[in-house]
């Protein structure tokens, strides 16, 4: 087995372009990998294979956009040596998507808060001066589009649904509010990828996401909580041991056998 | 069918490219979808351009980002092109536009609908996904949505309540 230590980790990008790029892949990749935990344990096999599903949908997000930061800036050798072998704190996802599974109902609220962002998040790209980032924020509109109608069902069903599910629902939203400020946090990466035309200033979508998702939320008979401290830092790399629970399953055969092949 | 080898050796520069294209794309029509084998890649609207230069050059749209068959359907039409004197070409992929099943033929939709799959309805319905679902066998569209996620990304899954056979539907997109 090669064990060259070219096979394992990779540099941290440069420009505030590529660093963007990378926090969509990580995204992408990180919530992917989330949800494949839950193949053959969702409460349903139409549940199991919803879930999977996603998670394919946002794996294969990923890996364009791990191609696509390799044609910016060669971080690794390769795009699966970034995506799979870098130090906890050199992914740069939003804490969100590297929440738990808790229960069933932590699992679609996570996935209507990310996916409803997403969606915001995608849109701004669809005009990119970066013609291949339009090209996939198009292409993945479409899947989210689904991701985002079956999360929703699922928050109302659960929320106003029974005393049992209506407690996990109100639960997962006391967990999760915390994290949906990070998502249209305007950084100074951020900043510059807007001012350099990758996408536009999708951070003022703030106020009317809040407005569209406590109004679900209300429908479901849920009110987040009052003034929340939101807990940020992901994106600039300060992960929680979360992060590092995924990375020890995601990455075991990439760091034992680096530079494997299938 | 004229072969590879037939248009190579023409002299007519023109018609021989606009020949050369529509012998490709009869090529093409030979590789089935990898998980739905009674369509081909071609009236899937997966093939979308065949450029035809040096080297010749096929453009390929994936129909989900994360389908496994993507990978298959690029070996696929590599393995076709090598087998069939067309070594050289080179497979390009390409995102946007993206893939719609409004691409899908006519033809090929009435041949899923053949097999037990409901074709999509037009991609206008995407913003609502409130598509109505057809039974394939009965006609029905006295169904139940069983599962929004069935075995490829592609489809969803449904129940007839007339005739009572579960049913695919090929998602719109």
């Amino acid at each position: 087995m090669n064990s060259s230590p070219n096979f394992i980790g990779a540099m941290i990008p440069a420009k505030p372009e590529t660093n963007f790029v990378l926090r969509c892949a990580d995204n992408a990749m990180i919530l992917g990998q989330r949800l494949s935990e839950m193949c053959g344990h969702a409460p349903e096999l139409e549940l199991d294979l919803a879930l999977t599903n996603i998670s394919l949908d946002l794996i294969g997000q990923a890996g364009l956009l791990y191609d696509h930061v390799q044609t910016l800036e060669k971080l690794a050798p390769n795009a699966d040596v970034l995506a799979l072998t870098r130090d906890q704190n050199a992914y740069l996802n939003c804490l969100l998507v590297a929440q738990p599974n808790v229960d069933f109902a932590h699992i679609v609220l996570r996935q209507y808060l990310f996916s409803t962002f997403q969606k915001r998040q995608y849109e701004a790209l669809l005009s990119s001066s970066d013609e291949t980032l339009a090209a996939i924020a198009e292409k993945s509109l479409k899947e989210i589009a689904y991701h985002i109608r079956f999360a929703k069902d699922w928050v109302l069903r659960l929320g106003d649904g029974t005393e049992d599910s209506h407690e996990r629902m109100a639960d997962a939203l006391d967990c999760l509010w915390r994290y949906s400020g990070e998502l249209f946090e305007k950084d100074s990466v951020l900043a510059a990828a807007i001012d350099a035309g990758l996408l536009t200033d999708f951070t003022d979508k703030y106020e009317a996401w809040q407005i569209e998702v406590v109004a679900l939320l209300a429908e479901a008979t849920l009110t987040p909580p009052d003034d929340t401290h939101m807990l940020k830092g992901g994106y600039q790399g300060h992960q929680e041991d979360h992060l590092g629970h995924i990375l020890t399953d995601m990455q075991y055969m990439q760091l034992k056998y680096p530079s494997l092949q299938w | 069918m004229v072969t590879p080898d037939e248009v190579f050796n023409k002299n007519d520069a023109v018609s021989n490219s606009d020949e050369m294209r529509a012998v490709l794309f009869e090529l093409l029509s030979q590789v089935e979808d990898p998980e739905i084998p009674v369509v081909n890649i071609v009236e899937l609207g997966i093939v979308r351009d065949i450029i035809v230069g040096s080297p010749v050059q096929i453009i390929l749209t994936p129909t989900y980002v994360g389908c496994p068959a993507t990978h298959m359907i690029t070996q696929m039409v590599r393995d076709k092109l090598d087998a069939s004197g067309f070594g050289e070409a080179e497979i390009k992929n390409q995102l946007s536009p993206a893939w719609t099943t409004d691409w899908i033929t006519t033809e090929a939709k009435a041949k899923l609908k053949a097999y037990g799959i409901d074709p999509p309805a037009h991609s206008h319905t995407l913003s609502e996904l409130k598509a109505i679902a057809t039974c394939p066998r009965c006609g029905s569209t006295n169904s139940k949505l069983v599962s929004e996620f069935g075995s490829t990304p592609c489809k969803a899954f449904y129940t007839c309540k007339d005739c009572l056979e579960p049913f695919d539907k090929f998602k719109c997109h």
